[in-house]
């Protein structure tokens, strides 16, 4: 994305931003809100400042948005889960799109490694997507609840690999030739990257992608484990790829939910317009942030939203 | 083939034409989401569920929002564009579509190269979303 395409951007998300502030105070002064509850307006504006926040710190913190919005709107917003999951993944989606072409242009994100992922990803997202929309709310909630915590924990405990050793590509890897070449920018080394343990790899897309559908949370936590660590694929590759897979998985769940009627535009505007002008804050306060402190805050709220949604699901 | 099999620095055709349409489907997405929610949000056009009721909508399963607020589910919305509401969906469904119209424009630069293995892995991701998008897959309501 070139300087012009960013300062587009960035003009277009601040009058997104503005219409939802001042729209309500031009709409209809008579117009009746709900006796029982606040105004029409006030809980979408409630989501536009929370999902910039939640856009920082998911940039600081190294995170999805999908997997911040899901646990914490569900938990702490008055939307019914549906609709949360529904625009959990636009919002995934959304990062994903913004993403994509420059990780691809630059040839960070691997269209060949992504091609045979993507496939068994997106169709497994479907399956997930039409599970969940058919458990009940209680039980979809408990399972969300569970594997927020087990994020929580794979975000403790796992660790990364800048360029994992790969001594021999496996048959199928070298069969469909995904394989590739980057520049380390900081360093100015080659690196010729190559994967193993295809296979497995393609099996945890399974899982993967039947959660991302399930529960409408991105599926990047899960995506940069597998591609780094089981696939041997180097960091920055792993997570370009990830981020770029993204669109594709998501993509096909979305899909799922939009014919099923979970998509609410005023909640789904307000939340990609928050988490898109909090990612463009959180990349330039990259700088200056303290990335290990962030990230323990966000495993923080990961897991009192990940207990509130066990919580939820059990006691309503 | 054989140069195929040695890696490069550069990104592929196939590549840099996806991120190309990927690019422009995000841009038009976002440019027709925005306009449309202006249209929305200033009440241009009258939305099917008035803003002042909206609040009542969302606190409901999936299935009773659609059965009180009388709304069918899959493509039933391209009718009710004449919506404030229901003309954010288009953004929506840019947004959502633009990765199969991806997959599709790169299956003639992947059989040209002679990648029939990767034409085929991309024709049936076309196939997939295609289904997905379709609302030909039903599932259970609560």
């Amino acid at each position: 994305m070139g300087k012009n395409d960013k300062f587009l951007m960035i003009i277009l998300l601040c009058l997104m931003s503005l219409i939802l502030v001042v729209s309500p105070a031009l709409a209809d002064a008579s117009a009746e809100s709900v006796a029982d509850g606040p105004a029409w307006w006030f809980w979408p504006l409630v989501l536009l400042i929370v999902t910039f926040i939640m856009g920082i710190l998911a940039v600081l913190g190294g995170v999805g948005g999908g997997v911040l919005f899901v646990p914490i709107i569900s938990g702490f917003f008055p939307f019914h889960l549906d609709f949360v999951r529904g625009t959990g993944l636009l919002v995934a989606l959304s990062g994903a799109l913004a993403a994509g072409p420059g990780l691809l242009k630059m040839n960070l994100a691997s269209l060949r490694l992504a091609i045979p992922v993507a496939l068994i990803a997106s169709t497994c997202a479907i399956a997930g997507a039409m599970i969940g929309l058919a458990l009940p709310t209680n039980i979809v909630q408990i399972s969300l609840g569970a594997t927020i915590l087990g994020i929580c924990a794979l975000m403790l405990t796992a660790k990364k690999s800048e360029i994992p050793d790969v001594p021999k590509a496996d048959r199928l890897s070298s069969a469909l030739r995904i394989c590739g070449v980057y520049q380390e920018a900081s360093t100015g080394e080659i690196i010729d990257w190559k994967i193993h343990r295809t296979p497995l790899g393609l099996v945890m897309f399974v899982f993967i992608g039947v959660m991302a559908g399930m529960f409408g949370l991105g599926a990047g936590w899960a995506n940069v484990p597998v591609l780094n660590l089981l696939m041997g694929a180097p960091l920055k590759i792993s997570v370009a790829t990830s981020k770029f897979l993204l669109s594709i998985t998501d993509t096909s769940a979305a899909w799922i939910y939009l014919n099923k009627g979970c998509v609410i535009p005023m909640m789904v505007v307000p939340s990609l317009v928050g988490i898109m002008l909090g990612s463009f804050v959180g990349v330039r306060l990259l700088k200056i942030a303290k990335p290990a402190f962030i990230r323990w805050m966000v495993i923080g709220i990961l897991a009192f939203a990940g207990i509130k949604a066990l919580h939820k699901g059990i006691f309503g | 083939m054989e140069d195929k099999s040695i890696p490069f620095l550069e990104a592929t055709p196939e590549q840099v034409l996806y991120a190309k349409i990927l690019e422009w489907g995000m841009y038009i997405g976002l440019v027709i989401l925005f306009i449309t929610f202006t249209i929305y949000a200033f009440g241009i056009m009258d939305p099917y569920i008035p803003l002042n009721k909206i609040s009542r909508y969302w606190t409901m399963n999936v299935h009773d929002y659609l059965e009180h607020a009388k709304i069918q589910e899959g493509w039933a919305w391209v009718g009710m564009l004449k919506y404030g509401d229901f003309i954010n969906f288009l953004g929506i469904a840019i947004l959502a579509g633009v990765t199969i119209l991806c997959y599709a424009a790169i299956v003639p630069t992947l059989l040209k190269s002679k990648d029939t293995v990767f034409a085929i892995l991309a024709i049936l991701e076309v196939i997939v979303l295609t289904v997905a998008a379709s609302g030909m897959l039903g599932a259970g309501g609560h």
